[in-house]
This record gives C-alpha cells, sequence and structure tokens, in this order.
C-alpha cells in the first residue's frame, strides 16, 4: 500500500484539515497497535518530508484527473475542497459560506505590504502606501489577519507586524512562501533603470527612447506644455539646489 | 515661496453642486491613476504633466470643499519641486552624478515609491481576487463514521404512577360525556380485555400506551382495558417502559415469558416492570386466586384485586 493512498483516506474521512505532523502521528499509532501488520509498522517514524511529498504527488494526481474536487494545503493542514466553478450548486445544496465580511480596498493594500515585507513598522507601511494606516491596521489587526511581532531594532523601538493565524486560512494559501508573485515583491529595491540617468531631457523623467513611437507630444517639446501650467511663472532662480 | 500660490489661492464661492469626484486611496494612488491615463510605462512618465494634473485635481477638490489630506500637499510640494528644477535651462542643471543619486534625485525617488507602491496595489488585488474565490470553494468535511455500536436507549420501565397518569389523560377524554345516557349493564371485562390485549400484541413486540385505549367506547371501557394491562403487567407477560422522562409510554411483550402458561412465576405480585410497591397491596392475593378464574380464557385472574378500590366496576 502506497504511503500516499494511506494519507488519501486519512484527509478522505478527516473532519478537519490535517497537517503532516498529525498524519505523521497515525502512522505511528496504527504502527504501534497490537499485533499491527509489518507493512503498517513499516511506516512507522515516516519523516514528515515523505509525507508532505507524498501529498503534493497525490495533489498534482488529483489535479491531472480533474475532478471536482483536490486537494489543496491551507497554512500547512491538508484537505479536499470543492473546485470553485461548482460553488453555484454548492451555494444553494449548503448554504452561502459563513465568511467574514470583505477587506476594504485600502485594508487589502496594507495587508499585502505587511504580508510581503513583514516584520515590518507602521512608519514603513505608511512610506509606500503613501497614507497613514492606523484605521485599517485596528481591523486588520481584530481579525486576527495582522499581529504584532516584537520591535525593530531601530530608535524608537517601534512595534513590527507580522501576518496573524488567520491570514494563510482567509486566503486559502498553503504558506507565505505561496503568496502570488513574492520573489518579486520581497526584493527591497527596486531597480533604477539605467537610462533613468540621462538628464538631457529635461522634462520626463524616463529618455524616450528613440525607437518608441508613444509620447512624442508630452516629451518632443517641453516649452510648449510649460508655459500652460499654473506653476510657470516660478522664477528660474527659486528652485532649491538639485542637490539638496 | 510664490510656486505655493495654487493652495493659498481664495476659494472659488462654495458651489451648489456637488461632481462624482473619484476618490484616490492616497496622493500615490491618485499619482498612479494619472501615469495610467498617460498609458505609457511608468518609468517614462512625464512627471511635469503629472505634477500638473496632481495640482489641478487637488484644487479641484479644494473648490469641492473636499478636505485635502496632508498627504496630498506633501506630494503636490515634492512635484513642483521636481518640475521647477526641469525648468532651469540644461546648462544650468547640476549634472546628475552617475553614484549615490537614489536618495538624491526626486525624480527617481519618486518613480521608485510608484513603482513599489504599483506592486503592492497589484498584489492586493490578487489577495482580492483570492479572497472572492475563497467564498467558492467548499471543504470536505466528512461527518464523524459511527464506529462504535449507539448506545441502546435506556428504557425504564414506567411506574405505576406513569401508568395511572396515562390513563387518567385518557380518561379525560371520555370525560366530557356528560348527557344522560341509558345505564346498562356494562358489557366489559377484565378478561375479556386481557384477550384483546394479547391479540393486539401478536406479532407486535410493542405498541404504545394510547393504542390500546384507541378503540375504547367508554369511560368503563378504558378502566377496564387498563386494569387489564395491569394484570398482565403483575403477571410479567407485558412489561411497560418509558424512554424518556414524559414520554409515551409503550407496552410490550415481556422478553422472556414464564415458562407454561404463567401459573407460578407472577409470586410475588408487585415487581415486574411496575415499581416495587407501587401496587396496591390486595395484589398478592390475586395470584393465588389464579387457578380459579371463573371465565378467563388464560386462566388469567379477572384481577379483581388489583383495581378492587377502583369506583368503576370491572365486571358486570
Amino acid at each position: 500500500m502506497e504511503l500516499k493512498s494511506i494519507l488519501e483516506v486519512l484527509l478522505f474521512t478527516s473532519q478537519k484539515p490535517l497537517s503532516p505532523i498529525e498524519l505523521r502521528d497515525v502512522l505511528n499509532r496504527a504502527a504501534d497497535e497490537e499485533g499491527a501488520e509489518e507493512h503498517v509498522k513499516a511506516l512507522r517514524k515516516t519523516p514528515p518530508e515523505e509525507i508532505v511529498a507524498a501529498l503534493e504527488v497525490l495533489a498534482k494526481e488529483h489535479d491531472a484527473a480533474a475532478r471536482s474536487y483536490r486537494l489543496v494545503c491551507v497554512a500547512g493542514s491538508w484537505q479536499f475542497v470543492t473546485q470553485p466553478e461548482y460553488a453555484p450548486w454548492l451555494r444553494s445544496f449548503l448554504g452561502v459560506k459563513a465568511r467574514p465580511s470583505r477587506l476594504s480596498a485600502p485594508a487589502l493594500e496594507t495587508l499585502a505590504i505587511i504580508a510581503y515585507r513583514q516584520p515590518i513598522t507602521r512608519a514603513e507601511i505608511e512610506q509606500i502606501r503613501g497614507v497613514a494606516v492606523d484605521g485599517v491596521m485596528g481591523t486588520l489587526k481584530e481579525r486576527n489577519l495582522v499581529v504584532e511581532a516584537g520591535r525593530a531594532d531601530v530608535i524608537g523601538r517601534p512595534m513590527q507586524f507580522a501576518t496573524g493565524p488567520a491570514f494563510l486560512e482567509y486566503f486559502g494559501l498553503p504558506n507565505l512562501d505561496g503568496l502570488p508573485a513574492a520573489d518579486e515583491l520581497r526584493r527591497i529595491p527596486v531597480q533604477r533603470p539605467e537610462s533613468l540617468l540621462t538628464v538631457d531631457n529635461h522634462l520626463a523623467t524616463a529618455p524616450a527612447e528613440p525607437t518608441q513611437p508613444e509620447l512624442p507630444v508630452d516629451t518632443v517639446d517641453p516649452s510648449v506644455n510649460a508655459p500652460a501650467e499654473p506653476v510657470a511663472e516660478v522664477p528660474p532662480a527659486e528652485p532649491p539646489a538639485p542637490t539638496a | 515661496m510664490r510656486w505655493r500660490q495654487p493652495f493659498t489661492r481664495p476659494v472659488p464661492e462654495m458651489s451648489e453642486y456637488r461632481v462624482q469626484f473619484e476618490v484616490f486611496e492616497g496622493p500615490l494612488d491618485l499619482l498612479l491613476h494619472l501615469v495610467k491615463k498617460q498609458e505609457v510605462d511608468i518609468y517614462q512618465v512625464n512627471l511635469l504633466r503629472i505634477a500638473t494634473e496632481f495640482v489641478t485635481y487637488i484644487e479641484q477638490m479644494r473648490e469641492l470643499d473636499l478636505e485635502i489630506a496632508g498627504e496630498f500637499v506633501v506630494m503636490a510640494a515634492t512635484l513642483l519641486y521636481i518640475k521647477s528644477r526641469e525648468l532651469l535651462p540644461v546648462d544650468k542643471q547640476v549634472a546628475v552624478a552617475v553614484e549615490d543619486e537614489d536618495t538624491e534625485d526626486p525624480r527617481w525617488e519618486l518613480i521608485r515609491r510608484l513603482v513599489e507602491y504599483k506592486k503592492f496595489k497589484d498584489a492586493a488585488a490578487r489577495l482580492q481576487e483570492r479572497e472572492a474565490l475563497m467564498d467558492s470553494i467548499y471543504e470536505h468535511r466528512p461527518a464523524r463514521p459511527e464506529l462504535t455500536a449507539p448506545e441502546p436507549v435506556r428504557r425504564e420501565a414506567a411506574s405505576v404512577f406513569d401508568l395511572v397518569n396515562a390513563v387518567a389523560t385518557i380518561l379525560k377524554r371520555y370525560n366530557e360525556r356528560t348527557d344522560v345516557r341509558e345505564i346498562q349493564a356494562d358489557p366489559y371485562t377484565v378478561s375479556e380485555k386481557i384477550d384483546y390485549l394479547r391479540q393486539l400484541s401478536v406479532g407486535r413486540p410493542r405498541f404504545p400506551f394510547s393504542e390500546l385505549f384507541a378503540s375504547a367506547r367508554s369511560r368503563a371501557e378504558v378502566v377496564v382495558t387498563f386494569l387489564a394491562l395491569l394484570e398482565l403487567i403483575r403477571k410479567k407477560l407485558f412489561i411497560a417502559v418509558q424512554t424518556e422522562q414524559f414520554g409515551e409510554i409503550e407496552v410490550e411483550l415481556a422478553p422472556t415469558p414464564p415458562a407454561g402458561a404463567t401459573p407460578q412465576a407472577p409470586e410475588p405480585g408487585t415487581e415486574g416492570a411496575v415499581s416495587e410497591g407501587a401496587l396496591p397491596p390486595q395484589s398478592p392475593p390475586a395470584d393465588i386466586v389464579e387457578p380459579t378464574p371463573p371465565r378467563s380464557s388464560d386462566q388469567l385472574p379477572e384481577a379483581n384485586p388489583v383495581g378492587s378500590d377502583n369506583e368503576t366496576p370491572q365486571t358486570a
């Protein structure tokens, strides 16, 4: 009997999602039963990594079979769930799923920043969003989507925040690595494009690449633009030195 | 600071109308919107035009009497600073050093923030999709399989009081009959009813108490039937059980009917399913009466002793 099939029946009959550790414990208990047969005993001390690997194979098989349900990992625990396209019937059969109210756009933005950059201080979040986040932080903490995660080792020792226990479950994510486009968003520095260094064109930040047909109107003649603007009369001497 | 002029300009008289105004989360959100309108990559955006549009937007907010968050004002200042730098003749502009310029060049700083903010805004949109998706996913949640045989329902023997209460309820139905009737000899006898009950139980191990009286036409008949039941219980041929408190009493055949035709078994007289001592003290003699039933079809007595204090005549 294959490990993955054993795991499959355990998850199939389980009333709650099971973690690899819980599955391992079941295997151990079965092996320790009096009179357990050899092949049952053999699975004693199956390492959790092996269980995870078997579960992943199993999940792939289910996906490949394109059934109406699949095996997923949410917050480190595995379970069978239905495919979303069957929701209309399930909704009428079982009723609308009891879920907390949807998050607002500011809350989602704030949560995304925390999720990708945790641990992060409030000031850092506000730096990225450009607005204060006090209100949404309250909501997020209340819903356990965000928790305090120690203090930053900087002056003032501000509180840092991280995603809370409800986060992965709420979005049905396996773990934090499962966040979409995680690599791109975690990488802190946004690479400065080389081209930006040119100051020649004194209008746009980006030099219009010669081959680029876009924005000719905007970039071609800055002087046309400028006078029309309300600040056109700014005296040339006033702007602070660019090196400020 | 003449470049701040747009902000200090007196507000035009408050207009009576309100315009549908797109609300932005903050200055970066508004900037992104303006960039999007230009339909170019963020890196190639025309910042001067953006600056102008940004300020125009803020002015509109003022005209509409909207509260302008401080963040917007700060951003406007940054934009105008950038713009002012650009207005210098090219030869007067300070060449941007190649190194360490990231924090110095306000244009780059702004672009960097915009790019970063855009990424998180997109990430938030993906989270929102997932959030919506979760509404459509149902977990497989089997009920726990029944692994052990269900606990046998605890069935208490009904006491004689339970029985009396039950029959009293039934008798109430007959109470309303107050009409004057012809007096006639009661046609019912306990032994007849015993036969009837035993007939009733054939092929049916259990039946509800109330059913015993379903066909009763008079108060007397109910009473006689009840006495017959008591007698059968006393003889341990029937037992009365009650599965829950105040529940319907059920009558069933005793599990192991006394061997033979019940002559010797009921010696103790008052136990059985009916609780101890519940029966009137006169019952023991009833056993002895047994062998000499005047007209019982089943060697059962007429059970007078049981209900001897009853005001209703059992037999004519």
